[in-house]
């Protein structure tokens, strides 16, 4: 952004009379001295009292909509009562809008204190003016400034017009932890109101007066074209106005309701070229990923030398499907071309991406493209494609009509992005005492960001630095990855890659542990023992903290205490997006299947933001990881995605979740994840639950086929 | 196209659609009644859950014709005036995280605590074992309808 656009933001705010609006722009990072003015936050403040914080993140669940506004309202001494919320489209203003990654508090909660803190500051000078009284005297409490010595009020409403004209302090002081009135509190979600009496709109309840239909009717074959259609009894279907290809792999029928599209598909008569990947399927990918593992990897973490070592070695390989996202919401985009411009109403996770990609497809400047950014029925990652938004605005370009697309369930789960599979190499040397000496994992897996064409130095996937750490100590440690491109479309989903390795490296150390005839809790703990900062890529992991989610977890969950007959215990812990989760499992067997019945969490995530809805994070992780470990697996045969609706892509439903316990280790430390750190110790909390049980290690997943 | 009489939330309406059409696009894009969401169409997850003369169906696969006649109630007609007592106690519990299951889950809640007000764990699981959530809000669900029956019996 120009310091010019940044100046005239600030002028419009100020000249509007309205109230004070703030734009507060900080560095994003030391390290990005080309982009020094992105602004990271926004607020309003108007005559009548009213504020409105911007959120410049997606909802899609996570709570962000209420979440982000309690961080600047805590330092703006606002009245919670008083807040409103205002979504943030794709802008030059937020910097990378982006949700995902478990980062929006971790990014946004310095620049949201700091937007806050400003305010408040320049509330209180504009108050002590007024008043002609030192600005020590006065104090903001419950949106107004308070002079207690004359016992005067002023309201930020009051005040904001005065307000709007001072200068912007550049370091406000900010509050101290103790002092918090509203971070930390288990504030109501403002978002959950409008959920449970239909109003909420979502992306695909969005609607524009002269709006038509579009489903696309997809290359089912990944990589393979339209060679012929024929639309003649497409077009016969009622309300079907359109029906032409968009790009080379899909065709579009356009209709006055979402159901005449669908029947013009249905009817839709097309050849396609199969292309190069026409007899790809899994046991052929699960066969190279094998291969691959004996190959050249790159070096993510060393300490020692595990070549070095001698004694008694325990190796095991795991094996991990490739998996859709399934957010209940199926994709969705409205779009509407205006001759030389474009405007979507896009559930989007990335809606900066959206913009640029639409600006490409339709050769036009970014800057005539406008994202609005609607509410989403889940995202778990796969709404950080801008498949959706492109296609809508190619298909409103070629009707030049407002059109929205939909995709059915099938369309979702066949011609989706997906979790990459993976293949796990893991070796280990016990001393006499059965503690490892020497611990290695080689994780091998196709890499998202290299699929999109960002592979990242050395060939590391970007991803793996969050998502692929070790917190034990161990004095001889090698964590290494190969990169084995394949076909099958990549997308992030939730917990990443931290999925994978969460899942083999905690199963492994169970291995050990029972190798070493040891309580597997004991053997973490000894692992742990010791003070260690373990530092991997950016991220300093403490052995202290683990031990804390740990012993914590163990504790709420009655470790090592009797259990109901027939109930077992595992247990696991991970870390990942810069926080630890520790988990505990209870399950029973039946028939082979294991039944969860209750699963304890623990996390140190940092300072809360909101007890409620880091809840609901860890719940929510908990039954999307159960789903994951149970049946979540995508098949590729003749080229094409096997799966196709929630009978065979099975999502756990009532009758198998778990009731969910969530643990929090207390923190000052700056947020952390919350969203996705929760999934990784599932899967290996209910195996090693299940080898208590059965004497049978599970090494694959998904448990049921 | 044909001429079709629909009784949704108290109200006639005469739309004129294909007869196969599922119901749940009639009361989304015909009557604009968006609270009834699409997830799955093939009746596998519940989130175009509506009630049938006070029967919990699955609108995604109910066509158009078979509806006429009967009274529909969407999650906007569940109740006239204020809150009913499940939207009540969703917020109270505050169980929605994405929402988009939701007014799916309310209406086979309501349509389970009309025939029993005072449902057992089981009775719960059985009912609400058709609606999906991706986002893991059972726990949630199922103390929200127990609060909303002023707890089991």
């Amino acid at each position: 952004m120009s310091s010019l656009s940044r100046r005239q933001f600030l002028s419009v705010g100020a000249a509007a009379g309205a109230g004070l609006v703030i734009g507060f722009y900080l560095p994003h990072g030391s390290h990005e001295a080309k982009d020094v003015f992105a602004p990271n936050a926004y607020l309003k403040i108007a005559t009548d009292g009213q504020i409105t914080v911007v959120v410049a993140r997606s909802e899609m669940g996570q709570g962000v909509r209420t979440s982000l506004p309690m961080i600047l309202a805590e330092e703006l001494e606002a009245d919670w009562q008083q807040i409103a919320i205002e979504q943030a489209g794709a802008s030059t203003l937020y910097g990378d809008q982006t949700t995902g990654g478990s980062a929006s508090v971790r990014t946004t909660w310095d620049p949201m204190r700091r937007a806050g803190a400003a305010a408040r500051e320049m509330l209180i000078s504009a108050a002590a003016l007024q008043w002609g009284v030192p600005r020590s005297s006065c104090k903001a409490q419950n949106s107004a400034i308070i002079h207690s010595d004359s016992n005067r009020r002023l309201t930020y409403g009051q005040l904001a017009s005065k307000a709007a004209g001072l200068p912007i302090p550049t370091d406000p002081p900010l509050k101290q932890a103790k002092d918090y009135q509203i971070v930390g509190k288990p504030i109501p979600r403002l978002d959950v109101p409008a959920k449970v009496d239909g109003k909420a709109e979502y992306g695909i309840d969005f609607r524009l007066a002269g709006m038509k239909y579009a489903v696309l009717a997809r290359c089912p074959v990944v990589g393979g074209k339209v060679a012929n259609f024929d639309d003649k009894d497409a077009k016969k279907i009622a309300g079907v106005s359109y029906v032409g290809k968009v790009g080379d792999s899909a065709i579009a029928v356009v209709a006055d309701s979402v159901w005449g599209a669908m029947e013009g598909r249905r009817v839709l008569n097309i050849q396609w070229d199969e292309g190069p990947n026409a007899s790809l399927n899994s046991a052929a990918i699960y066969d190279s990923l094998k291969k691959a593992a004996a190959g050249k990897a790159a070096i993510l973490y060393s300490v020692g030398d595990v070549s070095k070592v001698q004694g008694r070695r325990i190796d095991a390989t795991y094996q991990l499907p490739f998996m859709a996202h399934a957010p209940m919401e199926p994709g969705n985009c409205a779009a509407q071309f205006r001759g030389s411009s474009c405007e979507l109403w896009a559930p989007t996770q990335v809606p900066q991406d959206v913009r640029d990609s639409v600006a490409q497809a339709l050769a036009i400047s970014a800057d005539e493209v406008k994202v609005n950014v609607t509410l989403m029925g889940g995202g778990f990652g796969r709404r950080l494609e801008h498949d959706y938004g492109v296609e809508a605005a190619l298909v409103s370009k070629a009707v030049n009509t407002p059109v929205k697309v939909i995709w059915t369930r099938e369309d979702d789960m066949r011609n989706s992005t997906y979790r990459p599979a993976s293949y796990h190499h893991l070796s280990a040397v016990l001393d006499g005492a059965g503690w490892p000496v020497a611990f290695s994992h080689r994780i091998v897996s196709p890499s998202i960001s290299g699929q999109k064409g960002t592979p990242g130095d050395g060939g590391i996937d970007p991803d793996l630095k969050d998502e692929a750490g070790l917190v034990y100590s161990m004095p001889n440690v090698l964590l290494e990855y190969v990169d084995l491109q394949t076909p099958v479309p990549l997308g992030w989903m939730r917990s990443v890659y931290a999925l994978q390795a969460g899942f083999a490296s905690e199963s492994f150390i169970d291995e050990l542990a029972n190798a070493a005839r040891k309580d597997p809790l004991d053997y973490r703990l000894h692992l742990l023992a010791k003070d260690e900062d373990i530092r991997y890529f950016d991220t300093i992991w403490r052995t202290s903290r683990m031990r804390g989610v740990l012993q914590l977890a163990a504790d709420k969950a009655g470790w090592g205490k009797p259990l109901r007959t027939g109930h077992y215990h595992g247990i696991a812990c991970f870390a990942c997006f810069s926080s630890y989760v520790a988990e505990v499992v209870e399950i029973s067997m039946d028939n082979n299947q294991p039944r969860v019945h209750r699963v304890v969490a623990a996390i140190d995530c940092g300072q809360v933001v909101n007890p409620n809805i880091l809840e609901q994070q860890i719940q929510g992780g908990v039954v999307y990881a159960l789903t994951n470990a149970m049946r979540a697996q995508i098949t590729i045969d003749k080229g094409r995605v096997v799966q196709g609706n929630f009978d065979d892509y099975a999502p756990v439903r009532m009758n198998e979740a778990p009731v969910v316990e969530a643990y929090v280790v207390p923190s000052s430390e700056a947020p952390t994840g919350a969203g996705e750190p929760p999934v990784p110790p599932l899967a290996p909390a209910l195996c090693n639950a299940m080898y208590v049980a059965t004497k049978k290690r599970i090494r694959s997943l998904p448990l049921l086929t | 196209m044909a001429e079709i009489t629909l009784r949704v939330n108290s109200s006639e309406h005469k739309v004129s659609v294909a007869p196969d059409t599922p119901l749940l696009w009639v009361l989304r894009d015909t009557l604009a009644l968006t609270g009834t969401k699409f997830g799955c169409g093939a009746g596998l997850c519940g989130a175009c859950t509506v009630h049938l003369d006070g029967a919990a169906i699955r609108s995604c696969s109910m066509p158009v014709s078979q509806a006429s006649g009967k009274n529909i109630t969407t999650i906007e007609g569940l109740s006239a005036n204020a809150l009913h007592a499940l939207q009540q106690a969703w917020i109270a519990e505050q169980v929605p995280q994405c929402g988009y299951c939701q007014t799916g889950q309310i209406m086979a809640a309501a349509a389970l605590l009309a025939k029993s007000p005072h449902p057992s764990d089981d009775q719960i699981t059985q009912a609400m074992n058709g609606n999906l959530c991706r986002c893991g809000t059972y726990d949630r669900i199922r103390r929200a309808i127990h609060r909303a029956a002023g707890g089991s019996q």
